[in-house]
């Protein structure tokens, strides 16, 4: 039988290279300039201008003032530390969380499958509808969850104080379950002789966890690090239907309510793309650390 | 063939002609979803079996209604007529070029006159005393209170205030009389609590409820000419409201830290609050039994006078205005035509809406209406309102960022919190040019 090189084959079934360009390349490349390109270079350019959307005035150049201006705001720099904390308790309490069930998930115990299943449908609902379910389950007056911790009038919402971490928790609650799931594909993937080797020398169960299980599933478990980090410095919905409050207002709340409710349409864009320099910079760092990782 | 074409033609002719006139039949009118919208929409029934005319009122949560307002406006969209609008978007819309001006319609039909002379001057003119006008008060509102009245009537609570306070127990007739009933009544052991405030930090929610306070406290945000703000809206009076403000935060129920008309309704059909401060619009709510079990026995009054005399309260409500980027702008200027005569404002009262026709309010028919009408009456007489400038959304975040700290977060002292808010509005109206 002669074989034939792609080009031939793609001949042969009546699609040539450049049908496929022609049909399936150039309106990709159009769709992508379009929708993600265009909107991004000309929100850069707003980054530049005074414009506000909400008047008929025109966009004047302003330089690198809007920058200038955001970053010498106190408010913004809040704004950014509250993110930052809330990134950081959110993405560590969802690593402990999701990698211990993961590691009480990958031994063998009865109806795995469906507690697996179960775990799941946190991360499967809506962030709103999230919100909303625990603003009742927090609520002092009838919520259940100071009735069950035995709190009285405890205030979670309320508390600007509490607030953040409140956000946190089900943060955690929802997303563990994502860290939960790469890790047991991560836990399932390390070479079961290895252990063995281990159990023949003796090794005791820290040691195995420190020296085989971590290291081993540590860059799957970077990846959704980097995922839930990304992910987390953007959170919007939750925070804003649970309790949006100057102790919990995050950089995407801010930035919301200046582009949508203060039209400072020029002034948002550039807050934009520094949260977008911000998020870029620290996945990068984050992706370095992974390939080191991953050479070990 | 020929008559094939002719045929088509006149098909054609008709179709357009037919949609021409079904289009001119048809008018939206944008507002937010509460009571009422859905009274404007039954009397807009009226004037569809009047005219022919078919009117939608078209809502959306008032969590969306100026994003969603703007969104349309900044889109320079036709898909609303007619927009019922917030009084602080007078500026911003006017300027804009998104409000039809209706000044000479203004001036024609003399509504300065047949308007409360508050409502002529917070819901239509911009800028201030310049006599232009942008829309036409429709719902009147503002900021008032609901009480207990048994709890206020109970011989034996009436005879623990006098022993403690010196006074008789009763409406409140200023501020510290509230502040007293508010302590009296905060029993948080037995579930009982002294009053409901505005605390949202969002939009104008918390900066209404304070507002309430400093304007009777006889203190100004600012001067509305000038565009002065440092010694107005930082000036002793304005600290002694905000310190009061605070104080009757601690008298709130528990979880009390983000509450805007929902909740302060809730505090009262749950039986949780002496006082409830709302905007009079969600009182009705409170009348009916099914929706409060203790309907009989709630009260109502119009926001107290400070310390030295001055009583104002902070306005609500909104004017009608046509959208500049509306296809039927004729016919909505025919709508506000029938919406401003006396026999349509009359009716506009009788199905729920506040009217603010002085003539209709300063009926005894009105007043007599319901148990809360005579506090409105005397409210819309003397009310003020925030900043109505086109950037009011950066002085109410300013505002926000300020206060909730010092209120709710404990952060600061009153003094502080006014000052930095003087200097944020002062760097606001210098960046805009409205200030040196």
């Amino acid at each position: 039988m002669t074989k034939l090189d792609p080009e031939s084959r793609a001949a042969a079934r009546g699609l040539s290279d450049l049908t496929i360009r022609n049909l399936f390349i150039i309106p990709t490349i159009a769709f992508l300039i379009i929708f993600n390109i265009f909107p991004l270079l000309y929100s850069l350019a707003y980054s530049f201008t005074d414009f506000r959307a909400s008047t008929n005035a025109p966009a004047n150049f302003v330089g690198l003032q809007n920058y200038r201006d955001l970053l010498s705001d106190p408010f913004i720099w809040k704004n950014f530390s509250i993110t930052a904390k809330y990134v950081l308790i959110s993405v560590t309490g969802q690593v402990f969380v999701g990698f211990g069930l993961a590691m009480l998930l990958n031994r063998s115990i009865p109806a795995k499958g469906l507690i697996t299943t179960l775990l799941l449908l946190p991360m499967m609902l809506s962030m709103a509808v999230v919100g909303l379910f625990w603003k009742l389950l927090y609520d002092p007056n009838f919520g259940i969850i100071n009735y069950f911790l035995g709190l009285d009038k405890f205030e979670w919402l309320a508390d600007p104080d509490m607030a953040l971490y409140a956000i946190a928790i089900v943060d955690i609650w929802m997303w563990a379950p994502f860290v939960m799931l790469l890790s047991l594909a991560g836990l399932s993937a390390v070479p079961k002789h290895l252990y063995e080797a281990a159990e023949i020398d003796r090794a005791s169960g820290l040691y195995t966890f420190f020296r085989i299980t971590l290291p081993l599933v540590a860059p799957i478990l970077m990846i959704a690090i980097i995922f839930r980090t990304m992910e987390a410095f953007k959170t919007f919905d939750l925070a804003y239907v649970l309790s949006s409050q100057p102790t919990t207002e995050l950089i995407a709340i801010r930035l919301y309510k200046m582009a949508f409710q203060e039209w400072q349409t020029g002034m948002s864009s550039a807050l934009a793309y520094i949260v977008l320099i911000m998020v870029v910079a620290i996945t990068n760092i984050y992706v370095k650390y992974l390939n080191k990782v991953k050479a070990r | 063939m020929r008559n094939k074409l002719i045929g088509m033609a006149g098909g054609l002719a008709l179709a357009l002609a037919s949609g021409t006139s079904a289009y001119a039949q048809e008018l939206t009118i944008f507002w937010a979803e509460w009571d009422p919208a859905n009274y404007l929409q039954e009397l807009v029934n009226e004037y569809e079996a009047e005219t022919g005319v078919s009117v939608t009122v078209e809502t959306t949560p008032w969590s969306d209604f100026q994003t969603k307002a703007f969104t349309e406006f900044n889109a320079r969209g036709s898909a609303y007529d007619m927009i019922v609008g917030d009084s602080q978007w007078l500026g911003a819309a006017s300027e804009g070029g998104h409000y039809v001006d209706l000044t000479d319609f203004f001036n024609e039909h003399n509504l300065g006159e047949v308007m409360a002379p508050a409502t002529v001057k917070y819901y239509a003119e911009y800028p201030g005393n310049s006599g232009k006008y942008w829309a036409v008060p429709a719902e009147g509102d503002a900021v008032g209170w609901s009480y207990r009245k048994d709890w206020f009537e109970d011989p034996a609570e009436m005879a623990a205030f006098k022993e403690k306070y010196g006074y008789d127990l009763g409406v409140p007739a200023d501020w510290k009389q509230l502040t007293d009933i508010a302590e009296f009544f905060h029993r948080p052991d037995e579930n009982r609590y002294g009053i409901a405030i505005y605390t949202d930090n969002s939009y104008d929610a918390m900066v209404m409820g304070v507002e309430n306070a400093i304007f009777s406290y006889g203190a100004e945000l600012g001067n509305f000419e000038t565009y002065e703000v440092d010694g107005y809206v930082n000036s002793d009076k304005a600290v002694a409201a905000l310190e009061n403000y605070k104080k009757l935060y601690s008298f709130t129920p528990p979880g009390w830290a983000k509450t805007f008309f929902v909740e302060n309704n809730q505090a009262i059909t749950e039986g949780l609050v002496a006082m409830s401060m709302n905007y009079f619009a969600f009182f009705p709510a409170l009348l009916n039994d099914s929706t409060n079990p203790h309907a009989a026995n709630t009260g109502f009054f119009a926001n107290p006078a400070g310390p030295d005399g001055d009583q104002f309260a902070a306005l609500g409500g909104q004017g009608i205005s046509i959208v500049s980027y509306s296809e039927n702008q004729e016919e909505a200027m025919k709508f506000l035509e029938w919406f401003i005569k006396d026999e349509t404002q009359k009716r506009w009262a009788e199905l729920g809406g506040y009217t603010a026709s002085a003539a209709v309010l300063k009926s005894d028919e009105f007043r007599q209406a319901t148990p809360y009408n005579e506090a409105f009456y005397q409210t819309m007489f003397k009310v003020k309102d925030f900043w109505a400038v086109p950037e009011f959304a950066e002085l109410l975040t300013s505002a926000n960022q300020r206060l909730y700290p010092f209120i709710v977060g404990n952060e600061g002292t009153a003094k502080e919190t006014l000052d930095a808010l003087a200097a944020d509005w002062e760097a606001t109206f210098k960046k805009y040019g409205r200030a040196q």
